[in-house]
């Protein structure tokens, strides 16, 4: 399992870069790989948004949302979901927000 | 062949015909992927177990669909195929290549692939199979720039097909390849972002010869039809029948619904249009003589799919007959009350047809604004009862 080197944390992460312990999230974390992955130097208030709704979900149901489901509660269509997160919301919201890789065709 | 890595590979480059085998032998000269990719086949040939990982989600900037996650589970052993995703490229209506087309997207994957192609998918895409994921991003900004596009997967529009059409083929009723065309680029969102509970295909027909079989393999078919008569040239039939075509028993005798009579005295084919039920049948076997009529649409049917909660289906008619015609507003508006209506009812991963067959064609109709008409069925049903809805019952009082 690769890893990545955080502060003076080790996360570990998948081979598409999902975080796999979902404990192990904070903000810095997801600003970190917003950089890294999605080469966004900040996080405006629509990014966190969509982070947060995403991790309340997740702790709620232990499961993603369905797209049309983030896009309803947030209130953002998909399209500037896209323009938020360019690899789209799972496997760029998604794992900005540390949660497992989403499974199936979301 | 005693000391070759693929013994069970190997035995399927005998014989005249040809071999995926073969092929990937070639390419690993120059590629090694291509090389491991066999010798990871072998192992699953051996062992009867597949080796690639499941839920890989790789992509593209903007993109939500076109690429899908290959991984290797024996990356010990097989390292040049650890990452082995596949592009799916949106393929030109009809399947219409120039051949610098075809040499430049081959160039283009030999050097961000394996060189391994597949022309084309079940969805009509072209493939190409095999590239590490740091090459993704380059090798699609390369694409694009030379006007290649991704098509769709996972729960999106999938890329929409159709036959050769008018292009090569007298049969057409519609124009596949424009409105075909026009449908991939009225929904690039739908296409290349999911947001589906499922996917969604769509295939075009000229005619009911269906030779993109989208009845089968559609959730939205589309086939040219017309609405006339079939057109007949009488001096061409009459030409048949000196031939030696024996119209009686091979035309008129075949067709399924008995709408065609022979008066071999007069060299005559009479066509009974209304028992007509537009089969082909006769016109594939005198196309010189018969041809489709004059008034030209389609048909229309939703729900054909492949076996997955439900058995296979194959589509429904929702719309007998439809003018085909640009700016195909009628078509195009529809879709988009199909789209809306499956995709706030269906559950995670049900197709379109699954969801008409959970709530039934009834409500189905409603919602997205069709008559009932009796095209849509084969024959009157026995049983007489009908379900009224609450709001069409009024007391005689
Ligand atoms: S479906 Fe009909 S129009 Fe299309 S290629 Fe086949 S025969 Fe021709
Ligand atoms: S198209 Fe088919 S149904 Fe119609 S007349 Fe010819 S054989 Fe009969």
């Amino acid at each position: 399992m690769p890893t990545i080197q955080f502060g003076d944390v080790q996360v570990e992460v998948d081979e598409d870069g999902f975080v796999q312990d979902p404990k192990q999230w904070t903000e810095d974390l997801a600003r970190y790989l917003a950089k890294q992955e999605e080469g966004l130097d900040n996080l405006t208030e629509d990014h966190w948004k969509v982070i947060h709704y995403l991790r309340d979900y997740y702790q709620q149901f232990g499961i993603a949302p369905m797209i049309r489901k983030l896009c309803k509660d947030t209130g953002f269509d998909l399209k500037y979901i896209y323009e938020l997160f360019p690899s789209g919301p799972a496997k760029g919201a998604c794992k900005l927000a540390g949660l497992p890789k989403p499974t199936g065709c979301v | 062949m005693a000391n070759s890595k693929t013994p069970r590979l190997d035995e399927l480059e005998k014989g005249r015909w040809p071999s995926f085998v073969k092929i990937m032998k070639r390419a690993a000269v120059k590629k090694p992927a291509a090389g491991d990719l066999l010798k990871q086949l072998e192992l699953s040939y051996e062992e009867k177990v597949g080796h690639w990982k499941h839920g890989g989600i790789v992509g593209v900037r903007g993109y939500g669909g076109g690429v899908i996650g290959r991984y290797s589970d024996r990356p010990d052993r097989f390292p040049n195929v650890k990452e082995f995703h596949t592009f799916r490229v949106n393929q030109p209506s009809g399947w219409f290549y120039t051949s610098s087309a075809l040499r430049q997207l081959c160039d283009i994957w030999d050097k961000y692939g394996s060189g391994l192609t597949n022309f084309h998918g079940a969805t009509g895409d072209i493939i190409l199979l095999g590239a590490p994921t740091e090459n993704l991003q380059p090798c699609f900004d390369e694409l694009s720039e030379h006007g290649f596009d991704l098509g769709g997967s996972g729960s999106d529009l999938r890329t929409p097909s159709a036959c050769v059409g008018p292009a090569r083929c007298e049969y057409a009723c519609v124009d596949t390849l424009d409105l075909c065309h026009t449908i991939t680029q009225e929904f690039q969102n739908e296409l290349h972002r999911p947001m589906w509970p499922y996917k969604f295909k769509i295939k075009i027909s000229g005619c009911p010869n269906d030779c993109v079989a989208s009845i089968a393999r559609s959730d939205l078919s589309v086939i040219g039809t017309w609405r006339d008569s079939i057109q007949v040239d009488p001096q061409a039939v009459a030409a048949y029948a000196d031939q030696g075509l024996d119209i009686q028993g091979e035309i008129c005798g075949k067709c399924p619904t008995r709408a065609l009579s022979w008066h071999p005295e007069r060299k005559e084919l009479e066509i009974r249009r209304e028992e007509c039920v537009r089969c082909m049948h006769c016109i594939n076997k005198m196309p010189k003589a018969l041809r489709p009529g004059r008034e030209r649409g389609a048909t229309l049917l939703i729900g054909g799919k492949a076996t997955m909660k439900e058995s296979a289906f194959l589509g429904w008619v929702i719309v007998p007959f439809m003018k085909m015609e640009p700016p195909y507003t009628e078509l195009l508006d529809l879709l988009r009350r199909i789209f809306n209506w499956w995709d706030e009812r269906a559950k995670n991963r049900e197709r379109i047809g699954e969801l008409i067959y959970r709530l039934g064609m009834r409500a189905f109709l409603h919602d997205v604004g069709l008559p009932p008409v009796p095209q849509m069925v084969a024959r009157p049903r026995a049983n007489p009862y009908y379900y009224w809805r609450p709001e069409e019952v009024r007391s005689n009082g």
